[in-house]
């Protein structure tokens, strides 16, 4: 038995082939080819993959983002075929007599080096559309499946760390789990696992080797324990956890369509955090009563240019349409710090997560804010769609992004275009300097929402992407609760509500705290919504102390 | 041979969608080459990165020709896709 110890981040047993996450081989080696015939029919295999794959693409986009998107890949798809290209890697394969990974880099490189000198923004950012259509071409020359997994049946999927834009490509369909030997609780493979409900371990270090691949493994997300070959004794354990899983799932199933309020008639309101519109599925089938927090951000990590208006709109109006009436908070762009964006440009900071980051990004650059201003209060005819601002610290920000929204709502009247001019705006609450402020804060906007991974990160002046702070991070440490409570207490002087958005609040161990304090809303991933309720609906509001503010 | 001039009116010139289209429909006329021209510099219609590669901005005029069998059928179809499209 072979026994890898990591940090269980999400919850679950599951057994599974390792397979280890393959990044495209950027290093390409000229080599003599022996057969230039087999090469060109290897090329012709190639396009021929990348043309389906791109079509496919297309369609599934006309479906889900609309026009625009898919109007990307079929471009793509266009250079595919492009003579020019092609021509090019022929040439290179007649004259170097080479291997013909080496000529697609070459034409690759060339082409996107000719739009690149282009004096034209527009012209300059479809370099980075060449290296794409490149790029996927030598996966399939390659052999390298696209999302990174080349497996007929589900896998437990093993990496170093993967970054936001890796998650977004993966082929959800195929992963049963997740094994990195980074991250932490927080990172993204962690907050996908959770949406998903499926279970996952991080910091497994570097005893998880690339040999194990193909191994049948058992992975328990509680324990963070990743386990080779079990012998009989933990087996039986780990089958007998298995099933307590299942039972506990089906006595879940039975807290769906009850309501969230606690035995003493103390309403909550219980909704879910989402980062695309396919997470909305989830949402309903856990019967969350609301989006709290739906991240814009996949729109600008999935895509190679800043997402058009439209593209933004129809996603916003999916999920607003999707809910039916219940409220959906929509995060405007939150990258920076650990979320970078190539197109973004911007410049590489000491100390990211004190940088340029979201609402400042926003407030610097007012035409992509407006751009996103613009397709949500569009999609705010199509339900109840609420705009929150992130990383506030200052009373002006918020009237700076209350103007935008006027400006915004003006043009639309203007134009004749749908909107709803009571769109709720929020802020997040997720700076130490927004909680001092926050009775001034509160009297600008409609509710607040706590980002309490970011609060705590700078409350306790801990980085939350790191791994060896350990004792130091204390999501629990009575500044974040109280925080917490100075906010909850200025928000009702107002009459706005607060809920948390961040992964707190799905901490049932907190709940008497949180129902004490007061918390109106708790936004969580999809798969706490069930448990969440069921503690809910034990909870006597009343009887609840404020003992954890205590130092 | 036919030609015509022609000014464009989109506000991202010839981008990749257009031309895109455009190399498609220029691909469909047997026997005939359709090049576009701008400031001596040409490309085939249906070379889509070379295309793209003139940097055909708003408010440049190009002069796109037709040579071959299917000179007028082939002329008269991109001339009216560059009306509507471009």
């Amino acid at each position: 038995m072979i026994l890898i110890q990591g940090k269980g981040v999400s919850k679950g047993v599951t057994k599974g082939k390792l397979y280890f996450f393959q990044r495209p081989d950027t290093n390409i080696e000229k080599k003599p080819a022996t057969d230039l015939e087999a090469e060109k029919a290897r090329l012709a295999d190639a396009q021929a993959k990348s043309m389906d794959q791109l079509t496919a693409l297309a369609e599934k986009c006309r479906e889900e983002a609309g026009d625009e998107s898919a109007v990307l890949f079929e471009t793509h798809a266009m250079f595919v075929e492009d003579d020019d290209y092609v021509e090019s890697i022929m040439d290179t394969l007649e004259e170097e007599q080479c291997n013909v990974e080496y000529a697609v880099k070459l034409a690759g490189e060339q082409f996107a080096a000719m739009f690149a000198a282009m004096d034209d923004a527009y012209m300059q950012a479809r370099a980075a559309d060449i290296k794409d259509v490149t790029q996927r071409i030598l996966n399939n020359l390659m052999g390298i499946a696209e999302g990174g997994i080349d497996s007929d049946e589900p896998v437990i999927l093993a990496a170093d760390d993967l970054a936001p834009s890796e998650t977004l490509q993966l082929d959800k369909s195929k992963i049963l789990g997740f094994v990195t030997m980074g991250g932490s609780g927080n990172s993204h493979t962690a907050i996908l696992a959770r949406t998903m409900g499926i279970p996952a371990i991080c910091g497994a270090g570097e005893a998880l080797k690339e040999t194990y691949q193909g191994r049948i493994a058992y992975i328990d997300g509680e324990t963070g324990s990743l386990i080779l070959d079990p012998d009989d004794l933990t087996l039986a354990a780990l089958k007998d956890k298995h099933e307590k899983q299942q039972e506990m799932k089906r006595l879940l199933e039975t807290m769906k369509g009850q309501e969230d309020i606690t035995l003493d008639g103390r309403k909550m309101m219980l909704y879910c955090n989402i980062g695309s519109p396919e997470d909305v599925d989830a949402v309903i089938t856990n019967d969350g009563q609301g989006i709290g927090l739906f991240r814009s951000e996949f729109l600008y990590l999935a895509a190679s240019d800043y997402p058009t208006e439209d593209e933004q709109f129809e996603a916003y109006k999916k999920v607003a349409a999707a809910m039916n009436g219940k409220r959906v908070v929509i995060r405007t762009l939150d990258i920076g710090a650990d979320k970078q964006v190539a197109y973004f440009d911007m410049k590489k900071e000491e100390n990211p997560a004190m940088g340029v980051r979201a609402i400042r990004i926003c407030l610097n650059r007012p035409e992509v804010f407006r751009t996103q201003l613009r397709a949500l209060y569009r999609a705010s005819a199509y339900g109840k769609v609420a705009i929150m601002f992130p990383m506030i610290t200052s009373v002006w920000e918020v009237r700076e992004c209350k103007r935008a929204c006027q400006k915004v709502m003006a043009e639309l009247e203007a134009e004749g275009i749908p909107y709803n001019k009571d769109t709720e705006i929020g802020i997040m609450i997720e700076t130490p300097s927004s909680v001092f402020v926050a009775d001034a804060l509160a009297k600008e906007v409609d509710f607040f929402s706590v980002g309490t991974n970011d609060l705590t990160q700078y409350t306790l002046a801990c980085d939350r992407q790191a791994n060896d702070l350990g004792k130091f991070f204390d999501p629990h440490h009575p500044a974040v609760l109280r925080a917490l409570k100075m906010a909850t207490d200025a928000a009702h002087a107002a009459g706005i509500w607060i809920g948390i958005c961040g992964e707190l609040g799905a901490d049932i161990s907190l709940l008497p705290t949180f129902l004490a304090i007061g918390i109106d809303e708790l936004s969580v991933s999809p798969t706490s919504v069930l448990p969440l309720r069921a503690e809910i609906r034990k909870s006597i509001a009343k009887t609840c102390t404020l003992e954890k503010l205590e130092c | 041979m036919k030609e015509f001039n022609y000014t464009v009116q989109d506000p991202l010139g010839i981008h990749a969608r257009p031309a895109g289209l455009l190399s498609k429909l220029a691909k469909t006329f047997d026997g005939t080459v359709v090049t576009v021209e701008k400031d001596g510099k040409v490309a085939k219609a249906s070379q889509l990165m070379k295309l793209m590669g003139l940097g055909i901005k708003q408010g440049a005029t190009v002069t796109v020709k037709a040579e071959g069998e299917n000179e007028d059928a082939a002329i008269a179809a991109i001339e009216a896709f560059f009306k509507e499209n471009l």
